[in-house]
């Protein structure tokens, strides 16, 4: 999950870390209050999880609470890079001598994290590494040992950082990175770190990504969850525990395996470009034990997606036996017309593997006019594109 | 013969009294797995008992080791408590650790990998998040199913477990020789590239199937890879081609960031390298079954 700068930059105040006033709002008036409460100026950004948007004119200078009034009235509701600004935040300003740059991250390649540090701040830290290799200083650091004092100095001097603000840095390098364990976080990124002009070095910008895995041992980051940015249809997945990912397509998804279902994705998507370049609506993964419940779910939530035309469910039974997966359409099928829910769309249906034989046969003695077998992956996701197509 | 595991593998499992751990267990041993226990600090000293079977229940992996010579392990127990699991299987220097749990915060998963390394990676971790690794006929640790196809000769390393069992079904004429899921999350503990260097090394293994998918570029060091050290045919699979970036598909490590991560840059880089990949799983089968005839 990515954090919005403001829900950074009050991590990094939770966790002791030196960064300037601020607050977000939602309205104009609440931007008022917030500015009258800093004082003097202050700065306004359009809080949108996406770069470039100084550029776009999403971040503005006021002074004083009616100047900042105006401003967040301009900002709020601008569209930037396709992302609707619903929030700004207001900050101090500050007297920025010099800018750096310094973020901890995953490394996946090798298994464990690093440090990326640099005296040249403000700007794309792709930029700098491309043109100024020389400035991009790169540390790894051993999950089970972190950063230290002695790690931290280890930093500040591959970063080259100026000495007057080297124990300044030390001090942030071993904050910040208690704060990315304490936070289970996967990305903190600081860009600018910026020495102002009372000498102090100051946490001006946060990108922080947090990992959705460790959110069993972090129950205050579901608050953090960005709720105008939920799909519908996503949230009404999640409350039943399913794995759903809506897209811009017609043919609903349904399948067990995360990599199976990706798979059929792409199949979809290739049958589709033959019949009017109909795609996936959605990605659906209902895991290994597909109870006719879940599968009630799954149909639930699909057929609930106007935009859906035809349905594809692609079962590999390994564990889960097709048998079971068979009776558990139909009886999803009942259950939902039993909730009154009219079912109109077409049903593709592709079985195989474990118990393939029975579980086919159980579709056909159901007789649903509504559900069509194909006994491969390539010809169900064909007749499932044709079905969309024809029923756009 | 083929890798890791073989018929005189001994298993253990971890978390062998839970729901999943159980469960599993049973269909290990009706795949002729040769299962002589399991772990659980609080049922210590009992025994469990599956369809006549009766394993005996260990307080530490370390004594299982002693009392078994169990040298694989399966850890089946709940995300919060898998590092701790792996941990003890890594200081008891199991040669194989298969950890099956999925949703392990990735944070956990980089410590063990570091203990491990600092321990001179005497424990092969396969996982989290994975099926696990099966060698058809001869012996299963995880959740593959072990009947979808008989042994044979063709190797398989994927992300996936559905994606590798549709493999394996399409393939089950020829057989394998060993399938291995390594997980989708984005720290795993064996890599394709670990896989493609023990197939290379394996007598029993005469091609590979590499099944892969979007998020970081494990795919485009596995071909770099292929191309200095492996000289048997290798056919590749890739997931997420319509994938949106910045969404997360599944599998914890499936995301393209920015423009990294891409299905596309992961094929190019295959092919680039002389790897056939299919477009479709089908397709992929067909392309394997012609490097077999």
């Amino acid at each position: 999950m990515d954090l919005f700068e403001y829900q950074g930059r009050d991590l990094f105040e939770r966790h002791g870390l030196p960064v300037l006033g601020g607050g977000v709002a939602e309205t104009p008036q609440e931007a008022r209050a917030i500015a009258e409460r800093l004082g003097g100026k202050v700065v306004v950004k359009a809080q949108v999880k996406v770069g470039g948007r100084g550029k776009a004119g999403g971040v503005k200078l006021a002074d004083g609470a009616d100047e900042a009034a105006a401003r967040a009235t301009d900002i709020l509701g601008m569209d930037i890079k396709g992302h609707t600004v619903h929030k700004v935040m207001l900050a101090e300003t500050a007297d920025i001598k010099e800018e750096y740059y310094f973020s901890y991250l995953l490394d996946r390649a090798n298994r464990t994290f690093l440090c990326i540090a640099s005296v040249a701040g403000g700007m794309e830290i792709e930029t700098v590494a491309e043109e100024q290799p020389e400035r991009v200083a790169k540390i790894a650091i051993d999950a089970s040992k972190g950063v230290d004092e002695a790690k931290a100095r280890e930093i500040v001097a591959a970063a080259q950082y100026p000495a007057e603000v080297a124990e300044q840095i030390v001090d942030i390098a071993v904050k910040l990175w208690q704060a990315f364990v304490a936070e289970d976080a996967t990305l903190v990124e600081v860009n600018p770190l910026a020495k102002v002009g009372d000498g102090r070095v100051l946490l001006l910008d946060a990108k922080i990504t947090l990992d959705e895995n460790a959110s069993f041992r972090h129950p205050d980051h579901e608050a953090l969850v960005d709720q105008s940015a939920v799909d519908p249809l996503e949230q009404a997945a999640k409350a039943k525990n399913l794995n759903y990912v809506k897209l811009d397509g017609e043919v609903g998804i349904i399948g067990n395996g995360a990599g199976l279902v990706m798979s059929t994705l792409d199949v979809v998507a290739y049958a589709g470009e033959n019949h009017g370049g109909v795609k996936p609506a959605n990605f659906l993964d209902i895991g290994g034990g597909a109870s006719a419940q879940v599968m009630a779910d799954g149909l639930e939530i699909v057929l609930g997606d106007p935009a859906v035309k035809s349905v594809f469910v692609n079962v590999f039974g390994g564990i889960t036996a097709c048998d079971a997966v068979a009776n558990g359409i139909i009886q999803a099928l009942a259950l939902l017309s039993e909730r009154g829910e009219t079912v109109a769309k077409p049903l593709v249906v592709r079985l195989d593997g474990n118990n393939a034989e029975e579980g086919r046969a159980i579709l056909d003695g159901a007789n649903n006019p509504l559900v069509q077998r194909v006994d491969t992956m390539d010809g169900a996701a064909e007749r499932a594109a044709e079905l969309a197509a024809a029923g756009k | 013969m083929a890798i890791w595991l073989t018929k005189d593998s001994k298993v253990i499992v971890q978390g062998i009294t839970g729901s999943e751990g159980s469960k599993h267990t049973k269909r290990m041993l009706a795949a002729g797995t040769n299962v002589v226990g399991g772990v659980n600090p609080r049922k210590a000293g009992t025994t469990v008992d599956f369809d006549g079977t009766s394993l005996p229940v260990f307080a530490t992996v370390a004594e299982a080791i002693k009392e078994t010579g169990a040298d694989v392990s399966v850890i089946f127990v709940p995300p919060a408590f898998t590092k701790g699991a792996v941990v003890e299987a890594i200081e008891a220097e199991i040669p194989l650790a298969v950890v099956i749990t999925e949703g392990v915060p990735v944070q956990d998963s980089a410590a063990f990998w570091s203990l491990n390394v600092s321990r001179g990676k005497r424990t092969r971790i396969i996982g989290p998040n994975c099926p696990g690794i099966a060698s058809p006929g001869a012996s299963n640790a995880g959740i593959i199913p072990a009947d979808i196809t008989p042994a044979g000769r063709i190797g398989l390393v994927s992300k996936s477990g559905t994606l590798t069992y549709q493999m394996m079904y399409e393939l089950r004429d020829i057989g394998f020789s060993t399938c291995v899921g390594i997980g989708g999350d984005p720290v795993i503990g064996t890599t394709h590239i670990d896989a493609l260097k023990a197939f290379q090394d394996d007598p029993e293994t005469d091609a590979i199937v590499m099944i892969g998918e979007i998020g970081g570029d494990a795919e485009e060091r596995a071909a770099e890879f292929i191309k200095a050290n492996v000289t048997k045919p290798v056919v590749g699979y890739i997931a997420g081609f319509t994938a949106p970036a910045g969404k997360t598909m599944g599998h914890a490590g499936a995301i393209i960031s920015g423009s990294a991560g891409t299905a596309d840059a992961k094929k190019a880089a295959l092919e680039a390298v002389g790897v056939k990949v299919g477009k479709t799983p089908s397709e992929t089968a067909r392309l394997m079954r012609e490097v077999m005839s």
